[in-house]
Order: C-alpha cells, then sequence, then structure tokens
C-alpha cells in the first residue's frame, strides 16, 4: 500500500516526503494508541475499536468520493444535507407514501445520486465553482429535508432493518464490511485505473488535462454522482444504527469527511492524495475522538481538536506542496 | 475556463453601472412587489408592527453580509462568520452581566472580531490556505469552544443600558435600522471611492494584475478579514442586545443565510464584482420572504429550502450574464 500515485516523473524526482508523510501519519496514529490506550485501559480493547469502527461507517463512506473529488481541486460541501434528505426521504417514502422498506431504500440512494448529479451538472456544464455550488445546495438539501419533514421524526421501522446498523457479521460490525468493500474499490479505482489517474491529471492541472483529450467533464459528473450515492448509503446505514429519522441528522458531515480527507494527506490544492491516507485520517480522527471522551473531555471540546487539526494538517501540507512545486519548476 | 475581469476601469463604464443598477433594481422592485403581493393576500403582512419587526429582527445580517459582502469580493469566503457572531454576543453579554461598562462590552466584541478575522486573514493570505479551510476548521473550534465553555447555559439579567438595540435615533429611528443603514452607505462609498476599497474589486477580479498595479494582495486581504470582523462584531452587539437573553449556542446556519445575502445581493461568487447596497436589500428581501410564509400559510420550514433556491438562481444568472458579456 506504500504505492506513491504520482506521474512517473514526479516519483523520481522527490519520493521521500510523500513517503515521510505517510509514515508520519502512521506512527502519529501508532503513538497516539499507545499514549491513549495508557491513559485509559478500556479504549485498547477489541470491542472498543471495532464498536469505533462502527461509529466512522458513515463519514469514512462519504469520505472516499469526497477523496476523489478533493483530487481534482474541487470540494462538496453539501454531503451532509444530502444525508439529512435521505434520511427523511428514507423514512417519509416508507411511512407516508407506503413504500416497501427495500424500494424506500432504493428511493432514498437514487435520490441522492440525483442530489449529487445535479452538483455535478451545474458545475460541469454552468462552471458553477465547486465550492459555491454546494453552499447552495448545503442550504437547498437541508431546506427539503425540514420542508418534507415538518421537523417530524419516523421512527418503528421493521427489525431486520437494524441488521446492518446493529448487528456483527463473522463478529465484526455489519456496516463495516460494507465500508471495508467501498476502500478496497475506491483504492483500486483510484490506484489502478484510466478513471483514477484521470482524476489526478485534473487535479494537477485540468487545462492540459483537457488538452490531453480525457474526459473531465464526465469524470467531475461521475465523482459527484458518486458523492450524492455514498452519502444516500450512509444516511441508510445512520438510520439502521440510530433507529429514526430527524431531519437534522448528518450536520456538520462535511467537516469530519474533510477533516479525515485532508488530515489523510490529500492536498485541498488537489492532485495529490491517497485511499489509504483517508482511512488513516479517518482512524485518527475516530480515535481522537474517542480516546478524548474516555479520558473525560466533552464532546464539543473534541471539534475544537477537530478544527485545530485540519487547519494545521493543511499548513503542514500546504509547506510541503511548495516545496514539491520548486522542485518542480526547476525540472 | 474564460475569466472576465471586468474592474471598474477596464469595463465599459455604462454597462457596469447597468449591470449594478439591474441588480439593485431588481431587488428593491422585488422588496416592494413582494410586500404589496403578500399584502394583497394578507393584508396583516402590512402592519406596521409586522414590518418594522421584519427590519429589526433582521438588521444584524445585513450588517454582517456587508463584511461578507468585502470577503467574497475579494475572492474568499468565510463560512465561520455564524459562530463567531454566537461568541463575540456572548463575550459581549458575559462581561455586561460581571459588571464592566456597556462601552466596554461594546468594545469587547468588536476588538475580538477584528482579531479573531484578521487571524484567519493572515492564515489564508500569507500562509496560503484556502479560506475554505481555514474557516470551516475555525468554525469548528468557536462552536465547540463556546458550548463547552458556557456549558449552553443563558445569559440573563443583562443591564439595561447594555442594550443598544433599544436605542432610537433622533427618537424615532430604531439602532439597529439605523446601523444598517449608516454601515451599508459608508462601506459602499469607502469601496467605490477609496483606493484601498478599490484594491478589494482588484485583488478579487485579477489578482496578477492587481500586483502588477503595486496593490500588496495578502495586505489587502488581511485588511478584508480585520473590517469583516469589525462588521460581524456590530452584528453580534444587535444580535445581543435585541432580546433580553442572549443564547450561549451559535444560531444555526447563521453564515448561510448572510452568504445567500451577498450572492443575492449581487456580490459575483467569482470575485470582483458586487456591492454592499445589494446584499443589505438581499437581506431585507430574504427576511421578507421568511416572514411572508408564515402570512400565506406555508410552513416556515420551508425557509432554508426558498434560500437555497435563491442563491443557486442568483449564481447560475450571474455566470450566464458574465458568459453573454464576455461573448459581446
Amino acid at each position: 500500500m506504500s504505492e506513491i500515485p504520482l506521474p512517473q516523473t514526479a516519483k523520481r524526482i522527490m519520493p521521500w516526503w510523500l513517503l515521510r508523510h505517510e509514515t508520519m501519519l502512521a506512527v502519529i496514529l501508532l503513538v497516539a494508541l499507545i499514549v491513549l490506550g495508557s491513559l485509559n485501559s478500556r479504549f485498547l480493547t477489541i470491542d472498543n475499536l471495532l464498536n469505533q469502527g462502527r461509529l466512522t461507517t458513515e463519514v469514512g463512506l462519504i469520505a472516499l468520493p469526497m477523496t476523489f473529488i478533493i483530487i481534482t481541486g474541487g470540494i462538496d460541501l453539501s454531503v451532509g444535507s444530502i444525508v439529512g434528505l435521505c434520511a427523511i426521504l428514507l423514512g417519509y417514502s416508507w411511512k407516508s407514501f407506503g413504500f416497501p422498506l427495500p424500494l424506500a431504500i432504493c428511493f432514498s440512494l437514487l435520490v441522492g445520486a440525483a442530489a449529487g448529479f445535479l452538483n455535478g451538472i451545474v458545475i460541469t456544464r454552468v462552471k458553477v465553482p465547486p465550492l459555491i455550488m454546494t453552499i447552495a445546495t448545503l442550504a437547498l438539501y437541508r431546506g427539503l429535508a425540514e420542508g418534507i419533514s415538518q421537523a417530524r421524526s419516523v421512527r418503528g421501522y421493521p427489525e431486520w432493518f437494524y441488521f446492518v446498523g446493529q448487528e456483527n457479521l463473522f463478529g465484526v460490525p455489519a456496516q463495516l464490511w460494507l465500508l471495508l468493500i467501498a476502500l478496497v474499490v475506491s483504492a483500486i479505482v483510484l490506484d489502478r485505473t484510466t478513471f483514477g489517474r484521470t482524476l489526478y491529471a485534473m487535479g494537477n492541472n485540468e487545462t492540459a488535462a483537457r488538452f490531453s483529450g480525457l474526459p473531465v467533464d464526465r469524470a467531475k459528473l461521475i465523482i459527484y454522482t458518486l458523492s450524492g450515492l455514498m452519502a444516500g448509503l450512509s444516511a441508510c446505514v445512520l438510520v439502521s444504527r440510530v433507529t429514526t429519522t430527524r431531519s437534522d441528522m448528518g450536520i456538520g458531515y462535511e467537516l469530519d469527511v474533510i477533516a479525515a480527507v485532508v488530515l489523510g494527506g490529500t492536498s485541498i490544492f488537489g492532485g495529490v492524495g491517497t485511499i489509504w491516507g483517508t482511512l488513516v485520517g479517518l482512524a485518527m480522527i475516530q480515535l481522537l475522538k474517542n480516546g478524548l471522551a474516555l479520558t473525560g473531555v466533552k464532546g464539543d471540546a473534541t471539534i475544537v481538536v477537530i478544527g485545530a487539526v485540519l487547519i494545521l494538517s493543511t499548513l503542514v501540507a500546504s509547506s510541503l506542496q511548495r516545496r514539491r512545486d520548486g522542485v518542480f519548476w526547476s525540472v | 475556463m474564460t475569466t472576465v475581469t471586468l474592474t471598474g476601469t477596464e469595463a465599459d463604464p455604462r454597462r457596469w453601472l447597468k449591470a449594478f443598477a439591474s441588480q439593485e433594481a431588481l431587488l428593491a422592485i422585488a422588496v416592494i412587489g413582494l410586500a404589496i403581493a403578500v399584502g394583497l393576500y394578507n393584508p396583516r403582512f402590512l402592519a406596521a408592527r409586522n414590518l418594522s419587526d421584519v427590519l429589526l429582527g433582521n438588521a444584524y445580517i445585513a450588517v454582517a453580509a456587508v463584511g461578507m459582502s468585502m470577503v467574497i469580493i475579494s475572492g474568499n469566503i468565510d463560512i465561520s462568520v455564524g459562530a463567531l457572531i454566537g461568541v463575540l454576543a456572548t463575550i459581549s453579554g458575559t462581561l455586561a452581566v460581571n459588571g464592566a461598562p456597556a462601552v466596554v462590552a461594546w468594545s469587547a466584541a468588536l476588538v475580538a472580531g477584528v482579531l479573531v478575522m484578521a487571524l484567519q486573514g493572515v492564515i489564508i493570505a500569507y500562509l496560503r490556505i484556502p479560506a475554505i479551510v481555514v474557516t470551516l476548521g475555525m468554525l469548528s473550534i468557536l462552536k465547540g469552544g463556546l458550548i463547552s465553555v458556557t456549558g449552553g447555559k443563558w445569559i440573563t439579567d443583562l443591564p439595561d443600558d447594555f442594550h443598544l438595540a433599544d436605542v432610537e435615533i433622533f427618537g424615532t429611528l430604531p439602532f439597529p435600522v439605523f446601523l444598517m443603514i449608516l454601515a451599508t452607505i459608508l462601506a459602499a462609498l469607502w469601496m467605490r471611492y477609496s483606493a484601498s476599497g478599490r484594491a478589494i474589486y482588484a485583488v478579487g477580479g485579477n489578482a496578477e494584475a492587481a500586483r502588477l498595479c503595486g496593490i500588496s494582495q495578502p495586505r489587502t486581504i488581511v485588511m478584508v478579514f480585520a473590517l469583516h470582523g469589525l462588521f460581524a462584531g456590530a452584528a453580534a452587539l444587535l444580535y445581543a442586545t435585541q432580546l433580553r437573553v442572549i443564547q450561549s449556542t451559535v444560531p444555526p446556519n447563521l453564515e448561510l443565510t448572510i452568504i445567500t445575502a451577498s450572492v443575492v445581493g449581487g456580490v459575483s461568487i467569482l470575485g470582483g464584482v458586487g456591492t454592499v447596497v445589494g446584499s443589505t436589500l438581499a437581506a431585507v428581501l430574504i427576511a421578507e420572504i421568511a416572514s411572508a410564509l408564515v402570512f400565506i400559510d406555508v410552513s416556515p420550514y420551508w425557509i432554508r429550502a426558498v434560500q437555497g433556491v435563491l442563491i443557486l438562481v442568483t449564481v447560475i444568472a450571474d455566470i450566464l450574464r458574465r458568459r453573454r458579456m464576455a461573448g459581446a
């Protein structure tokens, strides 16, 4: 997994810092594990770690397509709102339209994909910057969730629906399998396919990618749609875990997701990043939350830490990026 | 992507004026037209009491949108302002309750606002971290910090002289409305006629050209953020003093409402274009829509969806208009 997904030329010029960046992350993670483990005996137990995996799945599913998007130099701030909208539509279509639950799940996934597709189509056709487009739909999708639900919650789903969110499969939380499959597929797609390489090309130099005949707009459309679809999936897993549907679900997810991706070494400037890094970023954020909570820090204080970590990790990444640019220019 | 930069001097002045006039005239017509339409459906909407409540309760959004407009015109974004307003209101209220003179409590909010925003400006301008990352991180720091420090307790028993929003200028004009108009006019004049004001447009419109003209981009951005902090401080004072209590939580999605006001007001999201007159009119329009929903028997839960549609439509219209102007 220590593959460095960069063009061959770049690889030869500066493998050292990228290697160091990922090693550094892994080392920090290890140190954090040991320190938190020694502070609290409940922390480093299999049960606790698996449970943390369960809790991180919803954010993790969205972080994978977000890695794709940030690698291309884009961003998607609407994911939290899509989670809310899909959760509401899952409950609403089941309770009020009388859809059978499997159909309601498909419907909510479809709505998620459509929401992401709308982002993608406006970004590629009208050329609205992704930041602004997804701020607009951040308001729009949350507004739809609130308007449709009228702040009423839906409960009382059939028992089988809670399997994904609450049960174990082969001794591991069921939703972790979902995350694992998505993780492997994303890593292969990003690292081993033309599509994945296109994303890096777009992030490094979109104009050059266009002139090289790469399907830039189609790739963008795919990744934003995928982001919406995964947000929909995340909504279903979330509803299955917490057994209720509310319109405020997923508020602030965009912060956790972006923090995990950026912390994992994906450059917010585009062109650099790995799924492997995002996995480490996810683990670090979840373990930080859990570790702080176990040592008696309240939940609200942990988001202070996440915010600070987000800014600091970008600072480190950008100084590395600038150094990398320096190397590039001198070639 | 074709980037057309219309920074005053380059563009045909008449077309430049026309583009502005249309956006602002459009908003003014929308504000009046909506009032008449809703008034015909339900005359109670036009009651003086309701109209002044709409203005009074939302003046702070217009004041904050003045600063936000400057930030967006300079080519940046700030999503931490909602959380900052909550923090500043709490700082000011805590000081007032603990016996600090009102003037000290008020200035503390303004100074703290300037400091926090200037710090973000420095990180964005000198360390070259995108505004979205810095302000997203700051949003989380401020929000988490506020809730964990106050424990969510409300501030009550505020001294009477603290209530800035109750002051009436010339005996009739409520202070929030006065401040909204004053801030808008001063900022509009400054941005239109002073060199440092024009620099904001230059930096947002074409950073490279601005640099060649001898405008320091980082310094301009730090200045813009510091001013944005000042307006956020003023907005926080209005927010803190309009009720008898200060809820020590961040008003949910306040930053979205403020950004909506700026964008719908004609501030171009690509930077370099827009006026604060537009953003103030848009803030009034948004408040009016929220109030109108109640009077035409639509659930207020739809307000955010309406905001989203408004941003989307304005942004798309802005981009299409730019493209047409580039083609012409």
